[in-house]
């Protein structure tokens, strides 16, 4: 068995699915195995990663707190002028893939003009501006899932 | 295995399912009311959606926004957890009709075992015995319902088809009350669950509340895992629980419990369920069943070893139960007192900042509870903060290390009903067990 033939094989080992090759060839024979490098990932026994606050107890208060005053901090320019979801649901930014969107950036909007549609359940829903002013944010990417009371679309 | 689950609850039974999920390597989605945003469970799973304000009838009994929320986040299953949509039937038709997989009975065993006349007839059928009764709903005949009523003897009880769990009911003790209080019971089942639909039934005037727990998968096996006594109540609320039943010997054990599971199979029930009874003078006498896990279900679950949950979500799975009937075997008892936030004394909800909380430890001793130091109990829901469940290979080995727990739990910031627990474990006629639904109320002068 010539060393291109036993290169040919580790090739094909590598490129495939297959553990284990042996051949023989008259009196000589020759295997090849995959070294795994990893164990296989076993569904059952895999958990899910835990969130940082499940590490100890006693940082839970602490822990709540920081992740309510850091999404405070961030929330806090958006959150009292933005339309909020009144919904769980999908969020698009205009009536359809191809149409134009609803609202812009910088775009003068009144109390009652269509923003974005929340689709829910199959049902989409036209969300209303519930105050006039101009278009400062668009906080959702299009086809992105929110949740109720999430800040949906900052106008002032 | 199922994937994903959306925990369609809160407090202490959705941080239950969320440990469950985790033990079977299943992801979590938290679904929480704005309220609830720092919930135990909501802080620990993968993922979390905020489906409605504060109130429940537009947050954990939103229909749409649980089944939106399922959507989004992809998830495979929806555990209700009790209470809130776990005994509706409508919602369990709407979830399997959006794809999911409900954790629980199919809607119509649900639908079935909700209408209380139905499940009595279906009951009957299977070989259950009932309470005697009117076997059906009251006419409009007065002359038929005084005949019922003498036949059947008094005191006896008017009940609305539509309730349950102690709501829309009427005792009446003589003739002379019987018309009015069927009018009354009426209007107010009317009002309440909109079906004026009542039957009789004969009032028992010292019943133990006994129950029995079944798990049947869809492969038509079904199993009992023995009996709890539920007595210890107040205003039809049960305040202690405890498995196996004192004085229940293994033989009516064994004799009631293959009548429950062999009413499983008769009716198709699948996944988890408890069978109510009344016990008096020797007789059980089935009065409903509930179609979901219960509160009291880990006492169950220390006296057989069995994870109820992790059974609920693995029948839900489509696996078959991965025991027989011969390998239950009850060891040991188990009691649970239920930890509420309320004044010890006028029973008055107490929600608010607990400042300090230190769950209690040590052999046989286990708390469910989604409590933790700086948490904020909101007003919103019920007072159940916990449960605190003690083990033991006898009663009183379980009394015992039940008193050691409650002088052990700490709970600052809010009023709780620790201290009542504490009484009821010195009271001796607790101890001597086997008391009956009427005790509690008549022991706090009610």
């Amino acid at each position: 068995m010539d060393i291109r033939k036993i290169k040919k094989l580790i090739d094909l080992i590598q490129e495939s699915d297959v553990a284990e090759i042996e051949i023989s060839e008259g009196e000589e024979s020759v295997r090849i195995s995959r070294a795994s490098s990893a164990y296989p990932q076993q569904q059952y026994f895999a958990a899910p990663q835990p969130a940082p606050a499940a590490q100890s107890t006693p940082s839970f208060a602490s822990e709540a707190a920081n992740t309510a005053t850091a999404a405070a901090a961030t929330k806090s320019s958006n959150e009292a002028n933005a339309v909020r979801s009144p919904m769980v649901g999908t969020f698009y930014g205009s009536p359809s893939p191809d149409a134009a969107a609803f609202v812009e950036v910088g775009q003068q909007v009144s109390a009652g003009d269509v923003i974005c549609i929340i689709e829910a359940m199959k049902m989409f829903n036209q969300i209303e501006a519930d105050r006039s002013g101009i278009v400062k944010a668009i906080l959702v990417e299009d086809g992105h899932p929110v949740e109720y009371d999430e800040p949906l679309i900052v106008i002032e | 295995m199922i994937d994903k689950i959306v925990i369609a609850n809160r407090g202490e039974i959705a941080l239950r399912i969320l440990r469950a999920c985790w033990e079977l390597g299943i992801k979590t989605v938290a679904v929480h009311s704005d309220v609830d945003r720092d919930l135990k469970h909501v802080l620990l799973a993968d993922e979390s959606v905020c489906i409605g304000p504060a109130a429940s009838n537009l947050s954990y009994l939103n229909v749409p926004a649980l089944i939106s929320a399922a959507e989004i986040t992809d998830a495979t299953a929806i555990h209700p957890g009790y209470g809130f949509l776990s005994e509706n039937a409508d919602f369990a038709e709407r979830v399997e009709q959006s794809g999911f997989i409900f954790i629980g009975p199919r809607s119509e065993t649900i639908r079935m075992m909700g209408d209380k006349v139905e499940a009595i007839k279906a009951m009957k059928a299977a070989g259950v015995p009932c309470v005697p009764g009117s076997d059906g709903p009251l006419g409009n005949d007065d002359q038929t319902n005084l005949r019922l009523a003498r036949e059947i003897g008094y005191p006896i009880i008017i009940k609305a088809a539509g309730g349950g769990g102690g709501r829309g009911m009427r005792e009446v003790h003589s003739e002379a009350h019987l018309l009015n209080a069927i009018s009354l019971t009426k209007s107010e089942a009317k009002s309440a669950f909109s079906n004026d639909m009542v039957y009789m039934e004969k009032f028992l005037e010292n019943p133990r509340h006994i129950e029995f727990q079944v798990l049947a998968d869809e492969h038509g096996n079904a199993v009992h895992l023995g009996e709890r006594d539920c007595s210890m109540q107040r205003r039809h609320q049960k305040v202690v629980e405890e498995a196996p039943a004192p004085g229940i010997t293994p033989e009516m054990r064994a004799r009631m419990g293959k009548v429950c599971a062999d009413a499983c199979v008769r009716i198709g029930y699948r996944g988890a369920g408890t069978f109510e009874f009344l016990y008096q003078d020797g007789e059980f006498y089935f009065i409903e069943m509930n179609t979901r896990i219960q509160v009291e279900h880990p006492v169950t679950e220390r006296v057989t070893g069995i994870d109820l949950v992790a059974e609920q979500i693995r029948i839900a799975s489509g696996m078959p139960l991965s025991f027989s009937q011969e390998d239950i075997i009850i060891r040991g008892h188990a009691i649970e007192c239920r930890i509420n936030a309320e004044d010890p004394r006028t029973f008055m909800p107490s929600p608010g900042l607990v400042t300090h909380y230190h769950a209690p430890g040590g052999a046989g001793i286990r708390m469910d509870s989604h409590l933790y130091s700086g948490y904020k109990v909101p007003p919103n829901y019920d007072s159940l903060i916990g449960k605190l469940i003690a083990y033991g290979n006898t009663r009183e080995s379980a009394i015992a290390r039940m008193r050691t727990a409650l002088k052990e739990i700490g709970i600052e910031g809010i009023k709780t009903n620790v201290e009542l627990q504490r009484d009821i474990m010195d009271d001796t006629h607790f101890q001597t067990g086997g008391t009956n639904i009427h005790y509690l109320e008549k022991k706090l002068g009610l």
